[in-house]
């Protein structure tokens, strides 16, 4: 190959390599034009205040209501009661990992904690379902069999991991001097820990929460699974309830035909979903990079 | 010096207690949560075998599904598991890794890049089943793929595809710069290089990312239930469009079954899956390991 023909193939090569880069430039558009198109029609027949106030959620029923805040309220309980399990434990484990295990007891602890993170959604399902709900019910006897209770613990426990590999990072990154510092004014660890370290560390901590809370309003299977499919707008963890995940899938199973009003109310609610997870996870994304910036 | 008064401390009873106590009771409350976290995965692997061990069988691995729980089995769904993951793999390397190349490798400094960057980062984040509803607009509908094996492996890409790229570029900047720059100096130009020294130094970091990726998608349900993977198939797949299911789809099927019996062939079925990912997650740590061997 003289010069000129090389120059022809690196560049082609190049070209087919920014192809593909730009694919996932494609997948994106993808999705907001898929849940566009069919949301734009849904829209068409019910108005959008109704879709976004109205308190019944009965697309699937003769006399319809298409109000979602009932699968609003559903994901946000149950999201709510799996916060209170994944934030403060995952924040306890990370300072225990990042702050006072020593490093050996870390290289086993950590790989252990991240087990959980990836097993499947549906096995999630099957615990919350068998294990963790009866459990519970003889506790609390009134305990219905699916419930937002259950499934919140248990994916408390899933998104847990999560919580605690970032925040570990984003304590790991507060620079020593810091620590030091404080232990030289007489601080003990755990003053150290919870006045300097954790406070330095807070951008990234919070990055990390509201990931979690994107990826609770995105769980599917546990819910589908163990919460039931009830849309009901209630506050009281004990009754079934639907989320918005766990509609998507209640349709589908069934054999909606494509281009009925009942098909495009999962493309609705998918579009609301995005929305929602977008604007958390770009929140996040922008707390992190801020928070590298303050200890590059 | 000598007539200065003496700087007089108070004595804040509080602040003596969390002197003696903090990091006593800190470092408890952290090792009890990461025990309960550890505990729940125990109870959660405990209550699968417990449930599952006695309906494990030859038979049962070799079975169609069936009304009679006793003689169902997952064959279907295990054939339809490696079509999938045959065809997912197929489908989302050679872009991923494409992709990861050039914004490693020629994307730097580069705005049309960033924006491709800033793109992947937000896909890693949505939710598993926004994916299964462009799957749905898009495969099923759109190029009219129906519901078949080529629908859900063409999904299961556009899923895995940010994670790839993420793995992929991870390993591409292991590979140290004195590699590249020894190459130039001989007078490779930037693809030799890249393809010559560059990937096969990088490949056993990408083909760790590759299974990671991929033992995601074994055990995603939710995007193959909304583009309509079937939840009773009494045949294997026999081609890239035929009709499918994969073992999570399976799982969540009996697991929404009432009977007892049915929880059982869940429970066997999660063992499966468990264990399927077990092997993939130990040839990814085995091959990490022996590239970190050959770096050192």
């Amino acid at each position: 190959m003289n010069n000129r023909q090389r120059r022809v193939v690196e560049f082609g090569i190049e070209r087919m390599l920014f192809l593909c880069a730009a694919t996932s430039v494609l997948v994106t558009g993808g999705i907001i034009a898929v849940l566009l198109f069919e949301t734009i029609a849904f829209l068409r027949e019910v108005s959008i205040v109704e879709f976004l106030t109205g308190t019944e959620w009965t697309p699937l029923f003769s006399e319809k209501h298409f109000g979602v805040l009932p699968l609003v309220a559903g994901t946000a309980l149950v999201s709510a009661i799996a916060m209170v399990v994944a934030l403060p434990a995952g924040l306890l484990a990370a300072i225990y990992l990042s702050e006072y295990a020593p490093g050996r007891l870390r290289r086993i602890v950590k790989p252990l904690l991240e087990v959980l993170a990836g097993v499947p959604t549906v096995v999630y399902g099957y615990f919350a379902l068998l294990f963790v709900t009866p459990l519970l019910q003889q506790l609390i006897p009134t305990l219905s069999g699916f419930n937002a209770l259950g499934p919140g613990i248990v994916m408390g426990i899933m998104i847990l991991p999560l919580v605690s590999s970032l925040s570990e990072d984003a304590l790991h990154s507060v620079p020593n001097g810091l620590r030091e510092g404080a232990f030289a004014l007489g601080a003990t660890r755990m003053q150290a820990t919870l006045r300097v370290v954790v406070p330095a560390a807070f951008s990234g901590i919070s990055a990390s929460f509201i990931l979690a809370v994107s990826r609770a309003i995105g769980e599917t299977m546990i819910v589908a699974v163990a919460a039931g499919q009830q849309p009901r707008l209630t506050a009281n963890p004990l009754v079934p309830i639907e989320t918005m995940t766990a509609y998507i899938v209640q349709v589908s199973l069934g054999d909606t035909p494509a281009g009925t009003l009942e098909y495009r109310t999962i493309f609705a609610v998918g579009m609301l979903l995005f929305v929602m997870t977008f604007v958390l996870n770009l929140i996040s994304n922008r707390l992190r990079r801020r928070f590298r910036e303050e200890y590059a | 010096m000598s007539d200065s008064t003496p700087i007089r401390v108070d004595r804040s009873p509080t602040l003596f207690l969390e002197r003696l106590f903090g990091d006593v009771a800190l470092q408890s409350v952290a090792i009890i949560v990461v025990v309960l976290a550890l505990t729940a995965l125990g109870a959660l692997l405990y209550d699968v075998f417990s449930d599952g061990w006695s309906r494990l069988s030859w038979q049962f691995l070799t079975s169609f599904p069936s009304r009679r729980p006793a003689e169902a089995g997952i064959y279907p769904a295990l054939v339809g598991t490696l079509y999938l993951v045959g065809l997912t793999t197929i489908l989302a390397m050679p872009i991923g890794v494409a992709a990861a190349i050039y914004l490693e490798e020629y994307g730097k400094g580069n705005r049309l890049a960033r924006i491709i960057e800033i793109n992947i980062a937000n896909l890693a984040g949505v939710p598993s089943i926004i994916y299964g509803l462009l799957g749905l607009g898009l495969f099923v509908r759109t190029l009219g793929f129906g519901r078949s094996v080529m629908a859900g492996a063409g999904t299961m890409a556009l899923l895995v595809l940010p994670i790839v790229i993420l793995s992929t570029r991870e390993a591409l900047r292991t590979v140290p710069k004195s590699m590249r720059e020894g190459s130039y100096a001989l007078g490779a130009t930037k693809w030799q290089t890249i393809w010559h020294q560059v990937l096969p130094s990088a490949m056993p970091g990408v083909f760790t990312g590759l299974i990671l990726s991929l033992s995601r998608a074994i055990g995603e349900t939710a995007p193959l239930i909304t583009i309509g993977a079937l939840t009773y198939v009494p045949f294997a797949p026999d081609g890239i469009w035929s009709p499918f299911t994969v073992l999570p789809i399976q799982i969540f099927n009996w697991l929404s079954r009432p009977q007892a019996a049915f929880a059982e062939n869940a429970a066997a079925g999660i063992i499966v899956l468990l264990a399927m990912l077990l092997a993939m997650n130990s040839v990814a740590i085995i091959l990490r390991d022996r590239y970190q061997r050959n770096r050192a």
